[in-house]
Formats: structure tokens, C-alpha cells, sequence
């Protein structure tokens, strides 16, 4: 399990990786290398060129604008997780890299590497997803903007053309004091979902949904955001018995996926579980919010 | 003092915390040679051509060397090391695969280069041309009538069939009150030692000695192996197991990797190291554990077993390496603690196009202690009996030892169990556990929603089998006491624990005695490091050896101190004139005299030396027992499984290093929660593996994984001179029991009945919804 | 094929310079360049953690990490942990608790705890399960491992206090 000959280039800015990009035929980006070097060392992707981003400094950073978070694509997941700006304004992104893989792989795995490899099961693209981020790239033909709900295009494969990087993350931000919650199974700590929700929810005066969003991982080629849920929840009182049958939805509109793990029809069901439980999470929190701002 | 029984800290720790550890991937040879095997991508297959010019073209690989280019006494299978009558086609593996694979990730070829990255490149452009043949998968399917021969050729796919049994068991269940049935499963998995199998051969070009270094748990084995395939001189020829990365059974073959290494370094005439990787491992590394078993028990009104019987159905992969073993002690395990007056067990061995199955740590063991649990479990459901007071009703008591099953072990010796109480060794778990106080903890939190529920898992384990382990103790004249063990240690700590033994011997600190392990070149005689043995055989033998040099030692300071033997005694590395301290010889100048001096002969009645040899023969194998209890919580919502509590109580007699038996009882729970809840093997109906990466197989993890309570009871076997029984695999055989029993007592309100491992959790949620 | 290109790394302290091959992980540059044989390889996919090192003070999986990558970087192995043979208390701690059977995958969890010691210097056994959770031990069930890194905490703490 050794990776195959390969060349390897290491430039130091942007630029420079858009002209590589642009010039080398058959070219990988290496981020973190969490993915990408064990698919090289089974020998699964043999590419004959490696870009190593690793050295680029503008490409890592958390920064706060307004009403978004802006993330350098190079960011470790550790520092995300570290960051007392994301604990703050983005908690849901923070309680999700707790269940990303372990210490010892956040310490080296990017966001963008994650987003860029697209597993169907990892937890950040679900997240994103529900915050209605826009990632940003840069390529020699132009720089794009792409909204989360349009990056997968399907398996592991991102919108995200051979010459062109991924460059930041922004994430609109939600109001303080809103709720959030993410929910996910797994056979074991750190392994992706089987199925995993992320969940926004705001309450107005009443203690109604003014906002929610959900987005599901593990159980379709990308994302999912499960609209139904959504406005079967809004502008009503988020009681047991909504959550529940809210949550059931995501059962029915998710496709699921099947592997040695488990099957779609099990990947559905818990689909819905790990929403009904997102979503308690998040009404409790929000709820709380309102009690110490009320 | 006694050492024996003492906490005494690991000689090994130092160096391997600080990274001096020395293990086959770290030797390095001048001019080495790295190994990567061209593997078969089918599960049956013809091999019509192999076209190796490519790789051969590429700047740093030097050969590539097949089944052709082998010389003419590595053209042949593997010995079958274990015959066996009931065995219908001794079917064993080539060196390098002939013409015909029968396993994805049979050997085909070894790419040597420069490095291991260049000869993986090698291996990319080997060109073999397959004709593709169907395959026998599963291996239920594969027993039956018209399936794919796993073996083109052959009729069926059947490797062997006996029965074993004793009693009138149809009489039996003829008169019983009860007869219940359960269709039992159990999945292939894999050993899993942190490091894969390594080895390094080089022959010596002045000597012609060829030694292999490898991680075998078996050095002398496949010394002998190679010797009888090659017709070679065992005392050309050396086998050393330096520190070996865990074991679990897997290391104990001979796999054909090992003589193709030293047949490459033949050919090459340079040192050829091969150190497999983990994707390999999962490939070609023999697994063990798929076993159905079909089993009935028929007990009385009040839950006293009148018999079982029953069949069993094992998959024995492509090839036999370890003839019929593992259902052969599954069969004779069924019995377990209890007092089972008939037993019948019909055993059909089947074979698959998948990678052989040879013991892996419990060694058929788990698969029997899961089925006779499982009856046990299902008379107390029928009968409403709690599952303790039903173990209780039929542990063999105490008042009965030495116990006679009725059965014959794999050792052609009958199945006695020597000593034990069983019925206060639950007791003391089920008191560690607070079983008693569980129900109401139970009730309590299921009004909140939440399901508890608690298992109990008993078992016994034939450890110590023979036939012998030999070890050396020799003083030399500067003092030091050497000790040479021929079995090997892959992380148990052996060389600690034979310290201890020879420590209390000799009257030193086990610290003074320095001990050599794994080398066929310490000791002539060895049989290898499996069965919970090393201690029965090994220990004893280091035992006696000790013993006899401090016979010895008294017998020559008898004669320079010119004292009666019985006025001496031994300490502190000293013979001494008793209650005068200060008269005496050091062990050192004793064995400065027995090492002679030249041209005076030896005063009569002493030999050369002050040194032994001992080989300790038991007579046959003593018998550990335990329980296990364990209390799990169940998400009905997601089938998921957490374990909450494990407790475990257990008798492997003597205890010589209570830590490290800790340490063994704990590794081995942990192996059996892995087979309980995660680990599963799986092939497609192609014989393709699907799990083939820890993503896909998983291992437990530490946040899997509770704290694992133990009690100990120490009833000496009388066996042996130590008193010891066998303590590496006891921890794994009763654990996918237990937890499958405290499963069911969680999901009582739901009826679920756990009848195969590993519960995942789609499979549990299935059982909560088709009952709910 | 074999693109080379020259890599200058502190190791344990010590400078080193050496040109190797593009594609050589830095465990196998630690091991079989260096002879810096305590770092284990056990899956080379990153899940076992047997190979763990210390990059910039950061745990690291040095199967995943290409010799290039670590140009510049201070990269301490299990080689680098003892000071003249003296075992530190978290090392001395896996003697008294029987943290460690084969020693095969305990160089890759002496950097994880060491990284965790300095990060939560009082931790709960939860979090010691966690941390050690990117870490699979076939032999001890971790019980050993868990043991010997409270107790390690424990004393370090205290030494800290003492001083």
C-alpha cells in the first residue's frame, strides 16, 4: 500500500495553482490528505500530478463579516473546531467537526478537502447545506459562486471543474439565540453517518417557527435538504407531535444508500430519527435562547 | 517471596515505549531485497499465462518469481500439519498458486525490488491471464447438491464430515418435558494484530544457514515445515520471532508467503524481506468463525438438561491448513460448564473459494459458548426461569471434579474437566455485576423510555494442550542467568512471566534472569505460542529446568563447600551454608566449576554445566472456566448496542502476573464485543471480499469499549507443577454470548431473539420492528 | 518516475536535510531513512493510528503525509520522548498500568495522549476514550491504555504543582 510515481508541484499562491491546474494533465489537489492519500496508497486514484495546497497562506482563515463566516477551504477542521468565533456564531458547525473523524484526522483534514471529496456521508457538506453556504472558486476561465444546494453533481463528484480550486466558504450566518442541533449514527465514534441531520430553527415571540432548516447526510449521492420537513414546520408551534411527524418525512424523501453497513430501506429510517432528534435539539436550545433573552 | 502470583512489571515495556522495540519490518539487511505479491483479483480461476516483462522492465525490480520459476521442492503444496480421517480431500495451497486460484488474494508471484514502493509498481504490471470459474461463496449454499465446485473437479464441495457425541441423546429428547431448537450463526472475521505478518529470509552464503526472521507465533513449525519441503537439515535452517505485533491465532500457520520468501532469497542470493499489508491481511490472512449451527436441548419441568444435539456446518475456505481444528473444537466445546448427559453433534466442513479459516483467538470456542448460551438463555425464556438459576441447575458442581464429558479433545485425549467450581464463579459475577439489584434498574429507567438488559455468558476452555514446549536454564560463570524459551511472544509479556518462574527457582529477582524467546536456534523442540499453552507447556518446562539447576547448584556447592545438601540453601543468586549466610558460593563460581577447567577431569556425580533442558509433556489439557455478565442499553429507534457495564470472573488456576492476566482477560473481552457487535467479514456471491479496509471492518474502539471489571478465582489444576490453566483466550469465548443474552433481556418487551453475530444494528432494528 | 526533491525537517530536535523520493510517506522516511523504526505502520489508511506523530506539536497520521510535506516542519516520534533513556511520566505510566501489550500501536497512542495531556490537562476517561478513539489497540481493550493516561495526568499535574 505504498502510492504510486507521481510528480509533485507545491506552489505558494493561488495563482500559481490556477496555471498548474490549467497545464497539468491529470492533477490532484492535495489538502489535508485524509482521503486522497489513502485512495493513493491503495492505489485506487493514481494521478501523475499532485498539487500540494498545503503551503498557500491566504487560502486558510476564519473570519467573521457581518452577518457571515467567511473560511478559508484550507482551514484545518481542528481549528475550525477550536475557533471560539465559530463556537459562537456558527455552534452548529462546531458540534458537526466533533463527529468528524478523530482528533489525530482534524488535525491535518481541510474543510474544503471535505467538501472537494464529497463523501455521501461525511457531516460538513450536510451542514453547510443547511446553512445555505456559497462556495467560492477560482479558475484562470473566471472565478464562480456556487450555492451548497448546487455542488454535488453526484457520487463524490463536486461542481467543480479539473481547473479550478476551491478557494473559501461563506456561510450566511443565523441570528443569535437560535436554536440548532445535529444528529447523527454512526457504528462507532468518528466513522461517517449512516445517516446524520443538521438542523437550524429560529422561534418567533410566540414560540413558532420564524426559520428552519434540515439537511441529511449519509442517504443520497450528496446533501439533502429536506424541504417537506421544512414547511410542514414553519410558522407553527414545534410540539412533539409536529417534530415526529415532520421528521417521518425525511424517510420518504430521501433515497438512502446501500453498503456493507446497512441498507437504503435502514438508511431511511434512521434519516428520520436522527431529524426527530436534531430537531428536539434544536428547539430545546432555542427555546432556551429566547428564556435567557426574554 | 514468590514471584509467581506477583504484579511484577513487563520486562519488554521499556523498550517498546520508547520506540526500541525490534520488530521484522525494522531489521535491515545489506542488499535486501522487498517482496510484493502479485495476488489473484478472482475467487476461482484458471491461470492460462503469466507475462511478467513489463515489471521486470522497470528500474529497480530485480525478479519476479512465479510457480515456474520456483526450485523444484517449492513446486509443491503445504504439508498438511494435522491430518485427520474424517478429512474427504486434503486439499492444501501451493507455495505460489499453480495454475488455478482459489481465493481472492491467493499468491501468484513475488515482484523483489529495490523497495516496497518499486515492487508494488511491479506488481501493477505482472500480467496474469485468468480464465474465470464460478465460485462457492457462502458456504451454506456451497454445501449443497449441484453448487459450484469450490475445487474444479471435485463432486462437491464437502472437505470432511464426522460426528462426535456420547449418551443415548435420541432417548433423550425422547422422554423430555422440553425440546427447543435454534438456528445459530456466526460470521467470519479476522485476527487483526495492529502489525500483518512480516518475515525476512537470508541465507547465509559461507554456512548455507538460512534464517527467516518472522512474526510467527510458531517458530519451530515452520522451521519443520520448510525442512520436510525441502528435504533441509533443521540445524541449517533457523526460525526467529523477534517482538511480533499481536497474534490472536493468525501467526500460527505456515502460510505459503513464508516459503516463497525463503525461496526467493535462495534464488537471489540476497536477503528478501516481505511485510504484508493490511489490505493483504484482509485478503490472505486466514479468518475463522462462520459456523451454523442447527442445535436442539431437551431438559425436564424444571430445566435440567437431558440432552443436545444437533448439526454444524463450518466454512472451511479453500484449503485445510489446520485440517478440521476449529469445528472439532467447536464440537467438543459445546457441552461447556454444564452437566449434559447426551450430546450429539454432526460436523460437515465445507469448502468456499474464500481465504482458509484457522484458529483465531477462542478457536471455535466463541461459536460453541454462543450456542450452548443461547439454549441456555432460550430454557429460562420457556420456562420463566431467570438464566442464572438455570446455568445453576446444570453447572457440573464442584463436588464432581475431575469431571469426565464423555468426549474425546482434539488431542485424542479424553474431555476431562481437572478442577473448577463453576457454580461460585457465576456467583462472583453475577455479585461483581450486581445482578440481583439489576431488575429494578431495569424497570426503573424503561419507564423512561430506555432498555436495559443483562447477559450472562459461562464457558470452559481446554487450554495447555500438548505436546510439549521446551525451555533452557543455564547460570554462566559471570553470573548471569539465561533462560531460552522456544515458543514465541507476540505482546503477552512471556518473557516477564518466565522470568518470575525462574526467579523463584533460583532465589533471584526476575529482573537477573534474562530470557531469549522465539528462536528456533534456543531450543531444539517446539510447537508454537496457541491454545492458551505457553504457560501450561512452557512455564512448567521453565519450571523443572530452574529446579533442576538448583539441584544442581547445591549438589556442586555441596561438594566446594564440602556440606551435607541438606545444609544448604539458595538466595540472592547465592548457595549458602545454612545459618551461617557468609559461607557459600555465587551461582556464578558454581557454574565456573561445572564449566570444568582444562585437563582436570569432572569429581564424579556432576555433569557439564550448570545448566537444563526440561520438555514438560502434559498429559492432557486443563480446563479454565468464567462468566461474563454484561448490561447493555438498546436504542429502539436505531438498533444501535451500548455496552454499559462488563464484568468478568474467571479461574485460569495459578495466577503467575495478575496484571498481565488483566491485561489478557481485557484484550480478549474486547475481541469478543468486536465479534459481538461489529466485526463481519463479508464476500459478495462472487467470493469478492466487501470489507476489505477498517471503514468497512470494524474494529472496537475505545469509545466502544467499557471498562471490563474482573474478579479472579485460582483453583490449581493438578496437571501441572505450577497449577496454571490458560488465560489468552478465555476473555473472547463467552462475550458474543453474553451480550447477545442481555440484548434479548433488554428487548423483552419487543420478544426479540438474537440468533446471529455480529448484531448490527439494521439487523436488531429488523427484529424490534417484525416483533413490534 | 522517481522524482526526488530534497526535504529539510527538524526530527527530535535534530536538523535534518536529506533528498528522497516525491512519493515516500513520512513514515516510511522516519523509518526506513532516519531508522526511526518506533513508529509503526498498521493500515496505511489512516484509521489505526499506529503511525501517529507529532507534527509542529499537532498528532498526525504519518501514512497520510508525504516525506515533502513535513519541509520545515519539527516532527517528534516516539524516539523523542524519553530524555537520555529517562522514560517521561505518561511512558512510565503505561509500565505501571499495563498500558501496553505488543507495543505495536503504542508509539502512534503516546503521541495522541501526549497531544491530549497538553490540551486538557485534567481529563475525564470520556475523553480519554475519545482521543484515543483514532487509535485501535488489538491487545489491551484500552483498559491499560485509559488507566495509564489518567494516572499519567495525575502525575504530571502534581509534578507540575510540586515544582
Amino acid at each position: 500500500m505504498k502510492p504510486p510515481a507521481f510528480s509533485y508541484h507545491r506552489p505558494h499562491t493561488v495563482a500559481e495553482t490556477l496555471e498548474l491546474l490549467a497545464t497539468l494533465e491529470d492533477a490532484k489537489l492535495l489538502a489535508g490528505g485524509q482521503s486522497l492519500m489513502p485512495m493513493m496508497n491503495f492505489r485506487y486514484v493514481m494521478p501523475a500530478n499532485v498539487i500540494d495546497i498545503n503551503r498557500i497562506a491566504d487560502l486558510a482563515g476564519i473570519e467573521e463579516r457581518g452577518d457571515a463566516l467567511a473560511i478559508g477551504a484550507m482551514t484545518r477542521q481542528r481549528d475550525l473546531e477550536l475557533s471560539p468565533v465559530v463556537q459562537r456564531c456558527c455552534p452548529l458547525l462546531h458540534e458537526a467537526l466533533l463527529n468528524v473523524g478523530h482528533v489525530q484526522t482534524r488535525n491535518r483534514g481541510t474543510i474544503g478537502g471535505s467538501l472537494a471529496h464529497l463523501d455521501p456521508a461525511a457531516e460538513l457538506p450536510a451542514v453547510l447545506h443547511a446553512h445555505d453556504a456559497t462556495l467560492h472558486l477560482r479558475g484562470r476561465r473566471g472565478d464562480r459562486a456556487v450555492a451548497m444546494a448546487e455542488w454535488s453533481q453526484g457520487f463524490m463528484t463536486p461542481n467543480l471543474a479539473p481547473d479550478e480550486l476551491l478557494a473559501a466558504i461563506t456561510i450566511p450566518l443565523w441570528p443569535t439565540g437560535h436554536g440548532y442541533g445535529f444528529a447523527e449514527f454512526t457504528r462507532r465514534h468518528g466513522d461517517f453517518a449512516m445517516a446524520g441531520t443538521a438542523a437550524l430553527l429560529a422561534l418567533d415571540a410566540q414560540g413558532k417557527v420564524e426559520r428552519v432548516a434540515l439537511a441529511v447526510t449519509g442517504v443520497d449521492t450528496g446533501p439533502v435538504r429536506l424541504s417537506d420537513a421544512e414547511a410542514m414546520l414553519l410558522g407553527k408551534a414545534p410540539e412533539d407531535a409536529l417534530i415526529a411527524a415532520a421528521a417521518e418525512t425525511a424517510a420518504i424523501s430521501v433515497p438512502g444508500l446501500d453498503d456493507v453497513h446497512g441498507s437504503k430501506e435502514y438508511r431511511r429510517k434512521l434519516a428520520a430519527v436522527m431529524t426527530k432528534r436534531a430537531l428536539l435539539a434544536a428547539r430545546a436550545r432555542a427555546r432556551s435562547e429566547e428564556a435567557a433573552h426574554g | 517471596m514468590s514471584w509467581v502470583g506477583s504484579r511484577v512489571k513487563r520486562v519488554e515495556d521499556p523498550a517498546l515505549l520508547k520506540g526500541e522495540g525490534r520488530f521484522v519490518d525494522d531489521i535491515h539487511l545489506p542488499g535486501m531485497l522487498l517482496a510484493a505479491v502479485v495476488r489473484s483479483p478472482f475467487a476461482h480461476a484458471r491461470i492460462a499465462g503469466i507475462d511478467a516483462s513489463a515489471a521486470l522492465a522497470i528500474p529497480g525490480v530485480h525478479a519476479v518469481v512465479t510457480h515456474a520459476d520456483l526450485p523444484e521442492a517449492f513446486r509443491q503444496p503445504l504439508p498438511l500439519l494435522v491430518p485427520n480421517p474424517a478429512i474427504r480431500y486434503p486439499v492444501m495451497q501451493h507455495v505460489l498458486a499453480k495454475d488455478a486460484v482459489h481465493f481472492v488474494g491467493e499468491a501468484i508471484a513475488l515482484v523483489l525490488a529495490d523497495d516496497r514502493y518499486i515492487a508494488e509498481d511491479g506488481v501493477d504490471l505482472v500480467v496474469v491471464d485468468y480464465e474465470p470459474l464460478p465460485a462457492a461463496s457462502d458456504f451454506r449454499k456451497a454445501a449443497a447438491a449441484g453448487a459450484p465446485a469450490a475445487h474444479a473437479g471435485r463432486a462437491d464441495n464437502i472437505a470432511a464430515e464426522f460426528a462426535v457425541g456420547y449418551g443415548e441423546a435420541d432417548q433423550a429428547f425422547a422422554r423430555a418435558a422440553h425440546i427447543f431448537k435454534e438456528e445459530l450463526f456466526q460470521h467470519r472475521g479476522a485476527a487483526h494484530p495492529m502489525e500483518c505478518r512480516a518475515m525476512l529470509a537470508h541465507q547465509d552464503t559461507l554456512t548455507g544457514t538460512l534464517t527467516i526472521w518472522a512474526n510467527t507465533q510458531a517458530p519451530h513449525q515452520l522451521r519443520d515445515v520448510y525442512c520436510r519441503m525441502t528435504g533441509a537439515a533443521d540445524d541449517r535452517v533457523r526460525v526467529i520471532a523477534p517482538n511480533t505485533g499481536g497474534g490472536f491465532g493468525s501467526k500460527v500457520q505456515t502460510y505459503p508467503e513464508h516459503i516463497a520468501t525463503a525461496a526467493a532469497a535462495l534464488l537471489t542470493k540476497l536477503p528478501v524481506k516481505y511485510i504484508e499489508d493490511r489490505r493483504e491481511h484482509f485478503l490472505s490472512t486466514h479468518q475463522e468463525r462462520d459456523q451454523l449451527w442447527t442445535v436442539e436441548i431437551a431438559v425436564d419441568g424444571d430445566g435440567k438438561v437431558l440432552g443436545v444435539r444437533g448439526s454444524l456446518m463450518h466454512d472451511s475456505g479453500a484449503y485445510l491448513p489446520w485440517g478440521v481444528i476449529t469445528p472439532f473444537i467447536s464440537a467438543t466445546t459445546m457441552p461447556g460448564p454444564y452437566v449434559i448427559p447426551a450430546y450429539r453433534m454432526k460436523v460437515t466442513c465445507v469448502f468456499t473459494n474464500k481465504v482458509a479459516t484457522t484458529p483465531v483467538r477462542g478457536a471455535g470456542r466463541p461459536q460453541a459458548a454462543f450456542a450452548m448460551e443461547r439454549l441456555m438463555d432460550r430454557v429460562a425464556r420457556e420456562l420463566g426461569l431467570d438464566p442464572a438459576e438455570v446455568r445453576r441447575r446444570n453447572y457440573v458442581p464442584a463436588d464432581r471434579m475431575p469431571y469426565a464429558v464423555g468426549l474425546t479433545f482434539r488431542d485424542g485425549s479424553p474431555v476431562v474437566y481437572d478442577s473448577g467450581d463453576y457454580p461460585a464463579c457465576q456467583q462472583l459475577a453475577l455479585d461483581r455485576a450486581g445482578y440481583d439489584g439489576f431488575r429494578a434498574e431495569q424497570a426503573s429507567v424503561r419507564a423512561e423510555g430506555r432498555y436495559l438488559g443483562i447477559g450472562i455468558g459461562s464457558y470452559i476452555e481446554g487450554t495447555g494442550l500438548g505436546p510439549f514446549e521446551g525451555a533452557t536454564v543455564q547460570v554462566t560463570p559471570g553470573g548471569q542467568i539465561l533462560a531460552r524459551v522456544g515458543s514465541s511472544d507476540q505482546g503477552q509479556g512471556h518473557r516477564t512471566m518466565f522470568a518470575q518462574i525462574v526467579a523463584d527457582r533460583l532465589g533471584v529477582g526476575p529482573d537477573k534472569v534474562t530470557v531469549t524467546v522465539g528462536d528456533s536456534g534456543g531450543v531444539a523442540y517446539g510447537i508454537g505460542t496457541f491454545a492458551s499453552r505457553v504457560a501450561v507447556n512452557a512455564g512448567s518446562s521453565a519450571h523443572v529446568a530452574a529446579g533442576k539447576v538448583r539441584e544442581k547448584a547445591i549438589k556442586i556447592a555441596s561438594h566446594l563447600l564440602e556440606a551435607a545438601e541438606e545444609d544448604l540453601d539458595l538466595g540472592d543468586g547465592r548457595v549458602f551454608v545454612k545459618g551461617v549466610p557468609a559461607v557459600g558460593k555465587t551461582l556464578g563460581e558454581i557454574a565456573a566449576f561445572a564449566n570444568g577447567m582444562p585437563g582436570f577431569s569432572m569429581p564424579a556425580g556432576i555433569t557439564v554445566g550448570l545448566e537444563d533442558t526440561s520438555y514438560f509433556t502434559p498429559q492432557r489439557s486443563t480446563y479454565a472456566n468464567g462468566c461474563h455478565v454484561a448490561v447493555v442499553e438498546v436504542d429502539v429507534e436505531t438498533g444501535g448496542v451500548k455496552i454499559l457495564r462488563y464484568v468478568t470472573a474467571h479461574d485460569c488456576g495459578t495466577i503467575i502476573n495478575t496484571m498481565m492476566v488483566e491485561g489478557q482477560v481485557a484484550g480478549g473481552v474486547v475481541h469478543g464485543i468486536g465479534n459481538a457487535l461489529f466485526e463481519w467479514m463479508r464476500y459478495d456471491d462472487d467470493g469478492q471480499p466487501l470489507t476489505v479496509n477498517f471503514g468497512e471492518y470494524l474494529l472496537p474502539l475505545a469509545t466502544e469499549t467499557p471498562c471490563i471489571e474482573q474478579a479472579h478465582m485460582q483453583t490449581p489444576t493438578p496437571l501441572n507443577p505450577l497449577g496454571v490453566k490458560g488465560a489468552g483466550e478465555g476473555g473472547t469465548i463467552p462475550a458474543a454470548a453474553a451480550i447477545a443474552g442481555a440484548i434479548d433481556d433488554a428487548l423483552r418487551p419487543f420478544g426479540v431473539k438474537i440468533t446471529q453475530v455480529p448484531v448490527t444494528p439494521e439487523y436488531l432494528l429488523d427484529l424490534i420492528h417484525k416483533k413490534s | 518516475m522517481a522524482e526526488r526533491m530534497l526535504l529539510m525537517l527538524s526530527v527530535n530536535g535534530t536538523e535534518i536535510t536529506r533528498e528522497v523520493p516525491v512519493r515516500l510517506t513520512l513514515a516510511d522516511f522516519l523509518r526506513h531513512e532516519l531508522a526511526l523504526t518506533g513508529t509503526h505502520l498498521g493500515c496505511e489508511h489512516g484509521v489505526c493510528g499506529a503511525c501517529t506523530v507529532l507534527v509542529d506539536g499537532r498528532t498526525a497520521r504519518s501514512c497520510l503525509m508525504l516525506a515533502v510535506q513535513a519541509d520545515g516542519a519539527a516532527v517528534q516520534t516516539v524516539e523523542g520522548m524519553a530524555v537520555d533513556g529517562k522514560l517521561t511520566p505518561l511512558q512510565q505510566a503505561f509500565v505501571e498500568h499495563h498500558g501496553l501489550q505488543c507495543g505495536f500501536c503504542t508509539p502512534g497512542v503516546l503521541a495522541t495522549l501526549t497531544e491530549l495531556l497538553e490540551t486538557i490537562p485534567d481529563p475525564s476517561e470520556a475523553d480519554v476514550r475519545e482521543w484515543l478513539s483514532g487509535n485501535i489497540c488489538r491487545c489491551t481493550g484500552y483498559q491499560g491504555i485509559v488507566d495509564a493516561a489518567l494516572a499519567a495526568a495525575k502525575a504530571i499535574r502534581e509534578g507540575a504543582a510540586g515544582e
